[in-house]
C-alpha cells in the first residue's frame, strides 16, 4: 500500500499499512515484516516511509488521557495532533511549549523528529518539555521512560525517527499563557547583515523570532527578507477565533510543473517581500497565522506537481555562519532553481535529551524545491557538501537524499543510539543513510 | 448543559460526536461492552472540557441486561436528556445467508435490542414531556443490495420504526432524529478498500452534533448522501436486480 510524506518524494510501496483504533498491547506484525509508526505524515523525505515493510499509523489513537488545567500537565495518546492540543489547551490558558510551521503533526511525531520552533533560542526544542512516555517494543513489551528513568532509552527516543520503538502516550509540559494572541511586530531587511543585527538584538526580549528570505533575487536584493518576532500577549479572549476562509482554501489538485518556473518564484518573492515591508510594524494577531501560516491552505504540497518536492533544511553553527550562509544562499539563486518558501532563524544554545536532535547553535535555513530530477539531486548534493564543511548538518525530518557518509558525520552519536533500536523496527531514511538492508 | 446519553460510546463515530459535546461542557454517561475502552474514552472526554463523565459496562445486544441498565442509568446520570445509540455490527454477509443463527444474530443487535431500549426511553421521556432519542441507522437501510442485506434489513427495519415513533412522540415534545451515515472510515469498514466517498468519523461526528442540536427529523452525514440515496432509490426493481453496486 502506499503512503506517502509530505514532500511525495520518494513514493514507495508498503507491505501493509495497519490503523488500530485502541492502544496496542502487542505489535500486530509478523516476525518477518520491520514496522515503522507513521503520524501525520508531515515529514517532507522518507524517514516516515519503511519501503516494502510495514507501517503503523497512529491517527485513531488520539485520545487525551489527562490534562490537569492546574498544572498544564497533558497526557495523551501518541496520535492527537498539536492542532487537538491547542484547541483543548489555548481556552484553558495554557499552549504548546514548541510549535513547528504546522499544527497537522502528531505528538508521536513531534518527539520522533524532536521538532523544533520559532522559539528554539528560549525553549529548546520539543523533546525539552517531555516528562514521560511508554513505548511498545518488539523486544521488550511496553516500556516507560523519562528523564530520571530509563534514561538512555528516553534520550534515543527524543528525536529517534520512530526506531527505538512505537510510542503509545507521552506526557508533555504546557506553558501558561493569558490568550490565544501573539504582539507581533514585523521588519524588512534588505540584506544578511542586516538580519544578523535584528537577530542579535531580539534574541533578549523576544520568544519568537523567525524570518522569510528572498532565495531568488540578485544584487542589491541579494538576502532580503521579513523579519518577525513576537511575543505571547497579555491581551485576553475567551476563545479562539478562526478565520472565516479557512474552510474553503484546498489545493484541489497537483498543479501542472510549468507553473513553478525562475519567472513565477521571481515574481512570488518580489511581491512577497513588498508586502511584507508595507506591512512592517507593530500588532496583534492570532496565534494560528503566526505559527502556522501554510495550514491556511490545505495540500498546499500540491502546488508542486506530482513529481512532488524536496525540502532542505540545515543548520551552521555560529562561528561560521556569517560565510556559510551567503555562501549557501549564493548556490541556490545561482541554480536558478529556486525556492519560493525560505526561512532564516537563529537557534538558541538550549540542549536537547535527544541523541539524534538536530538543533545545534547557530543559524537554520530552510528552502523547498520543486524535484526536477537528477538536476535537484545534484543542487542538493552541492548544498550538503557545503554544509559538511562549515561543521553543520541537515535535518532527517526534512530529507530526501542525504548521503551515508555525511549523515554518519553530522550524527555521530548514531553508532550509540544504533543500541537503543527496536530490532523489529526500520525505515526507508535510516536504510538509506545507515546502508542497511531490509530483513 | 446537555446530560447525554451514549449508548455503544466505543465507537469511533460516537468518540466524536461526544467530543463535541464535551468542548460545549456536556456532562455524558458512556455505554459499552470494553471497560478499558470506556475508560480511554471517558479520560478523552473528561481532559476535552466534559462537566462530568460516568461509565457503564453492558453487552447492548443482550435483551437481559436491560433492566439493569434501564436502573443504572438514571442513577448514574439523573435528569438525562438525550439518548444516542450508535453501536452496532457490520457482519458478514456471507456467513448470515450460510446461518440463520448468523442472521438472526445481526437483526437482534442492529434491531430488536435498540426497540428494547427505546421503548424504555420513550417511555421515560413521554412522561416527562421532554427528551431526545437520536439513532445511528444507516444508507444501507434505504436499499437491499446483495452485498450487505443483511445489516441492511435491520437498519431499513430501525429506520422504518423511527419514523413511527417519531410520530408517536410528536405530540409530547420529543424528538426522534435518525442519523444516516454514508460510508465512513472506523474499525467498522477496515476490510473495505476506501474510495472518495468515504468520510472521516471526525466529520461524520460533528455533522451528528450539528443535526441534534438542530434536532433534525433524517440526518443525512455527510449531506450529499441523500442527493445519492435519492437516485438510488429511483432505481426500478427490474434494473436493480441486476446491478452489483
Ligand atoms: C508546513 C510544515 C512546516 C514544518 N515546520 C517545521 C518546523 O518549523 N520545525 C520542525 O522541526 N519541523 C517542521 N516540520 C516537520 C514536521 O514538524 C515533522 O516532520 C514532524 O515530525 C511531523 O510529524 P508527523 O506526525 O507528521 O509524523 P510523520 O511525518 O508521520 O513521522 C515522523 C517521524 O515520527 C515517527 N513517529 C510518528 N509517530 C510515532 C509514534 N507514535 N511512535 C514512534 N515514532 C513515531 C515516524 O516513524 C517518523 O520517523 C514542518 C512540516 C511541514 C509540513
Ligand atoms: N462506518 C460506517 O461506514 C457506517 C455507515 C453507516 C452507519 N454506521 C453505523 O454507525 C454506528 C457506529 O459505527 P462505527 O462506524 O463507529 O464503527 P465502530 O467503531 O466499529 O463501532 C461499533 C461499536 O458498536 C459496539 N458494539 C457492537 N456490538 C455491541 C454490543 N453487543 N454491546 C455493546 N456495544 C456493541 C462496538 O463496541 P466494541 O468497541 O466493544 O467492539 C463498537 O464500539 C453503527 O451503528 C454503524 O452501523 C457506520
Amino acid at each position: 500500500m502506499k503512503l506517502d510524506s509530505w514532500g511525495k518524494y520518494p513514493s514507495v510501496e508498503h507491505r501493509q499499512v495497519l490503523t488500530p483504533g485502541w492502544l496496542p498491547t502487542e505489535l500486530p506484525f509478523s516476525d518477518s515484516e520491520t514496522y515503522l509508526c507513521y503520524g501525520q505524515g508531515r515529514s517532507y523525505g522518507d524517514s516516515c516511509l519503511n519501503a516494502d515493510g510495514s507501517l503503523l499509523r497512529t491517527t485513531d489513537l488520539n485520545r487525551f488521557i489527562s490534562f490537569d488545567t492546574e498544572t498544564g500537565v497533558l497526557r495523551a495518546e501518541s496520535g492527537v495532533t498539536l492542532e487537538e492540543i491547542q484547541k483543548v489547551a489555548v481556552p484553558r490558558g495554557w499552549f504548546i511549549p514548541v510549535s513547528p510551521g504546522t499544527k497537522y503533526v502528531s505528538l508521536g511525531g513531534a518527539i520522533a523528529n524532536d521538532v523544533h520552533g520559532k522559539n528554539h533560542h528560549t525553549s529548546g526544542t520539543f523533546g525539552c518539555h517531555v516528562r514521560r512516555m511508554a513505548l511498545l517494543r518488539s523486544d521488550q513489551g511496553i516500556v516507560e521512560c523519562a528523564p530520571d528513568e530509563n534514561e538512555e532509552l528516553f534520550c534515543a527516543t527524543v528525536a529517534g525517527l520512530g526506531l527505538t520503538g512505537c510510542i503509545l502516550w507521552a506526557e508533555i509540559q504546557l506553558k501558561p499563557v493569558k490568550g490565544p494572541y501573539i504582539d507581533l511586530e514585523t521588519i524588512a531587511f534588505g540584506s544578511l547583515d542586516e538580519f544578523w543585527e535584528i537577530s542579535k538584538a531580539s534574541d533578549q526580549d523576544f520568544e519568537y523570532t523567525v524570518s522569510w528570505i528572498d532565495c531568488v533575487s540578485t544584487g542589491d536584493a541579494f538576502g532580503r527578507g521579513i523579519f518577525m518576532r513576537g511575543n505571547h500577549s497579555e491581551q485576553a479572549d475567551k476563545g479562539e477565533r478562526k478565520p472565516f476562509w479557512k474552510d474553503f482554501l484546498r489545493v484541489p489538485l497537483h498543479f501542472p510543473e510549468w507553473t513553478l518556473n525562475n519567472f513565477s518564484m521571481q515574481a512570488f518573492n518580489t511581491a512577497y517581500f513588498h508586502a511584507g515591508k508595507t506591512r512592517a510594524g507593530k500588532k496583534v494577531v492570532h496565534y494560528d497565522p503566526f505559527f502556522y501560516p501554510l495550514d491556511a491552505i490545505s495540500d498546499w504540497n500540491k502546488i508542486y506537481g506530482k513529481r512532488g518536492f524536496l525540502q532542505f533544511q540545515c543548520v551552521v553553527p555560529s562561528e561560521n555562519n556569517n560565510a556559510a550562509i551567503k555562501g549557501l544562499l549564493s548556490k541556490v539563486v545561482e541554480a536558478g532553481n529556486a525556492s519560493f518558501l525560505a526561512v532564516i532563524k537563529e537557534f538558541g544554545n538550549v540542549a536537547s535529551p535527544g541523541m539524534l536532535s538536530f538543533p545545534q547553535q547557530g543559524i537554520t535555513i530552510c528552502m523547498d524545491f520543486p524535484y526536477r530530477g537528477e538536476r535537484s539531486l545534484e543542487l542538493f548534493h552541492r548544498l550538503e557538501d557545503h554544509v559538511a564543511e562549515a561543521g553543520g548538518r541537515l535535518y532527517p525530518a526534512k530529507d530526501a537524499c542525504m548521503t551515508s557518509d555525511h549523515f554518519k558525520a553530522f550524527y555521530p552519536n548514531s553508532t550509540e543510539f544504533k543500541r537503543h533500536i527496536d530490532p523489529r523496527c526500520s525505515s526507508s531514511f535510516w536504510r538509506r543513510v545507515m546502508g542497511e538492508e531490509l530483513i | 448543559m446537555k446530560k447525554i446519553v451514549i449508548l455503544g460510546a466505543t465507537s469511533a463515530i460516537a468518540q466524536s460526536v461526544a467530543r463535541n459535546f464535551a468542548a460545549d461542557g456536556a456532562s455524558l454517561l458512556l455505554v459499552g461492552r470494553d471497560e478499558q475502552r470506556l475508560t480511554a474514552v471517558a479520560g478523552d472526554i473528561v481532559a476535552r472540557g466534559a462537566s462530568e463523565v460516568q461509565t457503564y459496562v453492558c453487552d447492548l445486544a443482550d435483551h437481559g441486561n436491560h433492566e439493569a441498565l434501564f436502573q443504572a442509568v438514571p442513577q448514574k446520570l439523573p435528569c438525562f436528556d438525550t439518548i444516542l445509540i450508535a453501536y452496532g455490527t457490520l457482519g458478514d454477509q456471507e456467513k448470515s445467508q450460510a446461518s440463520f443463527d448468523v442472521f438472526k444474530k445481526e437483526f437482534d443487535t442492529n434491531f430488536l435490542s435498540v426497540v428494547s431500549i427505546l421503548e424504555h426511553f420513550a417511555r421515560v421521556f413521554e412522561e416527562s414531556g421532554a427528551g431526545t432519542l437520536a439513532v445511528i441507522s444507516s444508507v444501507a437501510g434505504d436499499r437491499g443490495r446483495k452485498s450487505n442485506y443483511a445489516y441492511g434489513t435491520a437498519k431499513g427495519a430501525l429506520s422504518l420504526y423511527l419514523q413511527g415513533l417519531r410520530n408517536r412522540l410528536f405530540s409530547s415534545g420529543v424528538d426522534v432524529i435518525t442519523i444516516k451515515p454514508g460510508f465512513v472510515d472506523t474499525p467498522m469498514t477496515a476490510h473495505i478498500e476506501k474510495g472518495p466517498l468515504f468520510a472521516s468519523s471526525e466529520s461524520v461526528g460533528r455533522n451528528i452534533y450539528q443535526a441534534m442540536k438542530k434536532k433534525r427529523n433524517v440526518a443525512y452525514v455527510p449531506w450529499f448522501w441523500r442527493y445519492i440515496m435519492t437516485i438510488i432509490k429511483l432505481i426500478p426493481e427490474c434494473i436493480f436486480k441486476r446491478l452489483s453496486i
